[in-house]
C-alpha cells in the first residue's frame, strides 16, 4: 500500500526519478537562497527578479530555439544586468533598492514583451517558459545540480558576512568593504537559482519553491542554521508530495507542488510555534531568570 | 462593405440576382479575404488564385490555439469580403476579432458539412479495454466509444455526399434537391449554402452558426465534452477540430472555399471552378498515394505516439491509433499521471515510434522517448504549414510529408 502510492512511481519511472532529483536541486539550491532574502526583506525582489530573467529567456529562445544553453544565458544576462543595474543606482544615487529594482525590471519586461511581438511568436512561448518538471532531461538536470552545488558552495563562503547585512548592514558596512562585495554576490545567486528553476518549473513558479518554504520554516525556529535546514525540508516535502499529486491524481506537476508549499506554509502560520496564531493565542510564559 | 450588406438585407430576390449577373464593382480588383490560419490560407490561395487579396491571420509555425490578434489582423479582418474559419471551435480568439474590427461580410465555416469526430474518438476504437486494464483511473476521454458505429455510418454517408457535390455549381436545383433528404444539421446547413436556395435568409444563418462555433472557447476541457459524444451534430464543443487531417474532408473544405469565393466575386466563378477541379484532381492523387502508404503500414505497428492530439480524422481513416500526452489543446499542461499512462501504454503495446509535431514543445516527448526506447519518428505537422523552404509549404507537402514519416517509422 505505501509502496505503491508512495514508492512505486518512483520506481517505475525514471521521469518521476528525473523530476525529483530536479526539485531535490532546486530545494537545496534556491530555498537557502529564499531564507537570506525573507531575512532582509527582499521577498518580493525575487518575484521582480522573476520578471526580469523572463524576457532574456524569450530573447534566447527566439535566437536559437530550445536550446538550453540559449535560454540559460539570456536569462542570466538579463537577470544580472537588471540586478547591478538596480543595486547601483541604490548605492549610488537617492533612490531607494526597492524603486530602483522596480524601475528596471519593467523595463526589462518591457523590453522582452517587445522582442517576442515583433519576431512573432512561432511556438506558444508561454507554454516554453513555463517548463515542465517532468521533461528534465541530463543536460538540464546536469545544469540544475550544477547550479544548486555553487549556490552552496557560495552561500558558505559569504555566510557570515550576509548574515551580518540581514541583521545590521549599517554596522557591516562600517567595518568592513566586504558590504557591497556580499550584497551583489547574493543578487548574482538569486537570480541563478531563479534560471535553473525556471528550466523546471518556469519563472513564475519557481519564486514559489524558493520564498513559500522560507516563509514557512520561520515559524518553527528563529536561528539562521534551524531556519535553514527547516526550509529545505519544507521544499523537498513539498516536491515529493507534489509529483505524487500528480502522479495519483491527474494534476499538472508544477503547480501541485507550489501549492503543496502553500499548505504547509499554512499549516505553519496557524501551528508553528515560533510566533504562530495558536502560539500567541496561548498565554506567554512569564520571564524567569 | 456596406453595399454588400444593403443588397443582403434588402431582399432575397436581390441576392439571388447578384449571384447570377456579374456585378462589375468587384470585376477588375481582386476581392479582400481573409483566412484564419495558414491551411486554409493555402486553400483558398489555390483557388482564388490571381483574384483575391488574400490575408492569413496565423501564419507558417504558428499555432492557431493560441494566437492573440494583432492591430494588422484587425485591419485585414474589417476591410475583408469573404472570412474563412475552420470552425468546429477551432478559432476561439476569432469571435471577438470580428466583433472588435466590424466585419460586416460573409463567413464560411470550411468545414460545414463535415462529418465532425468528437473527442476521443480518433483514439483507437480497438484499444479501449487496454487501457482499462493499466489501472489507471483517469481515461475519462475514451468512454465515449460507443457511438462510434454512427460514426462509420455518417463516414460512408458523407463520400456520398461528397460525390454529389462534384457537380455542384453546375446544376444547383437538382443539387439541392439530391440533399434534401437528409436528416443532418450540417448536412442540411450545407446543402442549402451550396444550392443558393434562399440566399439572404440562409446568409444570416450561416453567420449565426459561425458565432456559435467561436463562443465556445474552452479546448481544454475534453474530458466533460466527451459525456456530449452521443449528440453529434448539435454540440459542437465535442468536436476535435482538426479536421483537415482528412483529404476527404479537405475536398469539403474546397467546396466551401469555392462556394464562398463564388459568391463574393461571381464574375470569376468561371476561374474559381476551373482552379478547383485541378486542386480536387491533385488531392485525389494525393489520397491514392496516402492510402497506399497507410495501407504499407503492418497491423501491429497502428499506435502511434504525438505531442498533440490532433490526428483523430487521420486515424480514423485510415485504422490508426494516436496517443497524445498533452490531449487535445497545446495550452494544457501535461500531468505525472498523463505521461505515466502514456509510457505504460508503449511499454505494453509495444508502441514502435514517437513523432515530433511542429509548433509543439517537444522536451516531454523526448523524455519519453528515452524512458521507453521508441524511436523517434520525426516530425509532423498538424496545425499549421512549415515555411516556404520547409517539408509541408502546402497542404497537399504537409499531407504527403506526414504519410511519408509515418509510413518510413512504421513501415518495416
Amino acid at each position: 500500500m505505501i509502496w505503491d502510492s508512495i514508492f512505486a512511481p518512483f520506481a517505475d519511472f525514471g521521469f518521476m526519478r528525473r523530476a525529483l532529483l530536479g526539485c531535490v536541486a532546486i530545494a537545496l539550491g534556491s530555498t537557502p537562497v529564499g531564507v537570506f532574502l525573507m531575512l532582509r526583506r527582499m521577498s518580493l525582489t525575487g518575484d521582480a527578479m522573476a520578471h526580469a530573467i523572463l524576457p532574456g529567456a524569450a530573447v534566447g529562445f527566439l535566437i536559437s530555439g530550445l536550446s538550453l544553453g540559449a535560454m540559460t544565458i539570456g536569462g542570466l544576462i538579463a537577470g544580472m544586468v537588471v540586478a547591478v543595474a538596480s543595486g547601483v543606482v541604490a548605492r549610488v544615487t537617492t533612490l531607494k533598492e526597492d524603486a530602483s529594482l522596480a524601475a528596471f525590471y519593467l523595463i526589462s519586461l518591457a523590453l522582452g514583451v517587445l522582442i517576442v511581438s515583433t519576431r512573432g511568436s512561432n511556438v506558444d512561448l508561454m507554454h516554453v517558459l513555463f517548463g515542465t518538471v517532468l521533461a528534465l532531461d541530463n543536460d538540464a538536470l546536469t545544469l540544475l545540480c550544477g547550479i544548486a552545488s555553487l549556490s552552496l558552495i557560495t552561500l558558505a563562503v559569504i555566510f557570515r558576512p550576509l548574515v551580518l547585512e540581514c541583521a545590521d548592514p549599517q554596522f557591516l558596512r562600517s567595518v568592513s568593504k566586504l558590504s557591497a562585495v556580499t550584497h551583489f554576490v547574493f543578487l548574482a545567486l538569486v537570480v541563478m537559482n531563479l534560471v535553473a528553476g525556471f528550466h523546471a518549473l518556469g519563472t513564475l513558479m519557481a519564486v514559489g519553491i524558493m520564498i513559500l518554504p522560507a516563509a514557512a520554516a520561520r515559524f518553527w525556529t528563529r536561528g539562521i542554521g534551524g531556519l535553514l535546514i527547516a526550509a529545505v525540508v519544507v521544499a523537498i516535502v513539498s516536491s515529493v508530495a507534489g509529483l505524487l499529486l500528480s502522479y495519483h491524481y491527474s494534476l499538472p506537476s508544477g503547480p501541485a507542488i507550489i501549492l503543496v508549499a502553500g499548505v504547509l506554509y499554512a499549516l505553519s502560520v496557524c501551528f508553528g510555534p515560533a510566533g504562530g496564531l495558536i502560539s500567541q493565542a496561548l498565554p506567554r510564559r512569564h520571564f524567569e531568570t | 462593405m456596406p453595399s454588400r450588406r444593403a443588397l443582403l438585407k434588402s431582399a432575397t430576390a436581390l441576392a439571388a440576382a447578384s449571384l447570377l449577373s456579374p456585378s462589375a464593382a468587384w470585376a477588375d480588383e481582386p476581392v479582400p479575404v481573409v483566412a484564419t490560419f495558414s491551411i486554409i490560407g493555402d486553400m483558398v490561395a489555390r483557388i482564388g488564385g490571381d483574384h483575391v487579396a488574400l490575408t492569413t491571420l496565423v501564419g507558417p509555425n504558428g499555432d492557431p490555439h493560441v494566437y492573440q490578434p494583432t492591430p494588422q489582423a484587425a485591419a485585414a479582418v474589417a476591410g475583408a469580403q469573404v472570412l474563412f474559419l475552420n470552425g468546429l471551435e477551432f478559432e476561439g480568439w476569432l469571435e471577438r476579432l470580428v466583433e472588435a474590427a466590424s466585419f460586416g461580410g460573409d463567413m464560411v465555416v470550411t468545414t460545414q458539412g463535415v462529418e465532425a469526430i468528437a473527442f476521443g474518438d480518433g483514439e483507437g476504437h480497438d484499444d479501449h479495454e487496454d487501457h482499462g486494464d493499466h489501472g489507471h483511473d483517469d481515461h475519462d476521454d475514451h468512454d465515449d466509444h460507443d457511438d462510434h458505429d454512427d460514426h462509420d455510418d455518417h463516414g460512408d454517408h458523407d463520400d456520398h455526399g461528397h460525390e454529389e457535390h462534384d457537380d455542384h455549381g453546375h446544376d444547383d436545383e437538382t443539387h439541392a434537391a439530391d440533399k434534401d433528404h437528409d436528416d443532418h444539421d450540417h448536412g442540411d446547413a450545407h446543402a442549402e449554402e451550396h444550392g443558393h436556395e434562399e440566399d439572404g435568409h440562409e446568409e444570416h444563418g450561416h453567420d449565426d452558426h459561425g458565432d456559435e462555433h467561436a463562443a465556445h472557447d474552452d479546448h481544454d476541457d475534453h474530458d466533460d465534452h466527451s459525456d456530449h459524444g452521443d449528440h453529434a451534430g448539435h454540440d459542437h464543443g465535442a468536436f476535435d477540430p482538426h479536421a483537415w487531417q482528412s483529404i476527404t474532408n479537405a475536398l469539403i473544405y474546397v467546396d466551401n472555399i469555392t462556394a464562398g469565393l463564388a459568391k463574393a466575386a461571381p464574375a470569376h466563378a468561371g476561374d474559381f471552378y476551373a482552379a478547383r477541379a485541378d486542386y480536387v484532381a491533385e488531392l485525389e492523387a494525393l489520397k491514392s498515394d496516402v492510402d497506399a502508404m497507410m495501407a504499407a503500414i503492418p497491423a501491429g505497428k497502428r499506435t502511434i505516439v504525438t505531442s498533440h492530439d490532433a490526428f483523430g480524422y487521420l486515424g480514423a481513416e485510415y485504422g490508426l491509433t494516436f496517443a497524445a500526452p498533452q490531449g487535445i489543446s497545446t495550452e494544457s499542461e501535461a500531468s505525472a499521471a498523463d505521461v505515466a499512462a502514456l509510457i505504460t501504454q508503449i511499454r505494453e503495446d509495444n508502441i514502435a515510434a514517437v513523432f515530433f509535431e511542429a509548433t509543439t514543445d517537444t522536451r516531454l516527448l523526448q523524455q519519453i522517448a528515452n524512458e521507453t526506447e521508441a524511436a523517434v519518428g520525426g516530425t509532423l505537422y498538424t496545425g499549421a504549414l512549415s515555411g516556404p523552404d520547409g517539408p509541408a509549404a502546402t497542404y497537399v507537402d504537409m499531407m504527403r510529408h506526414n504519410a511519408m514519416t509515418l509510413a518510413e517509422a512504421l513501415g518495416s
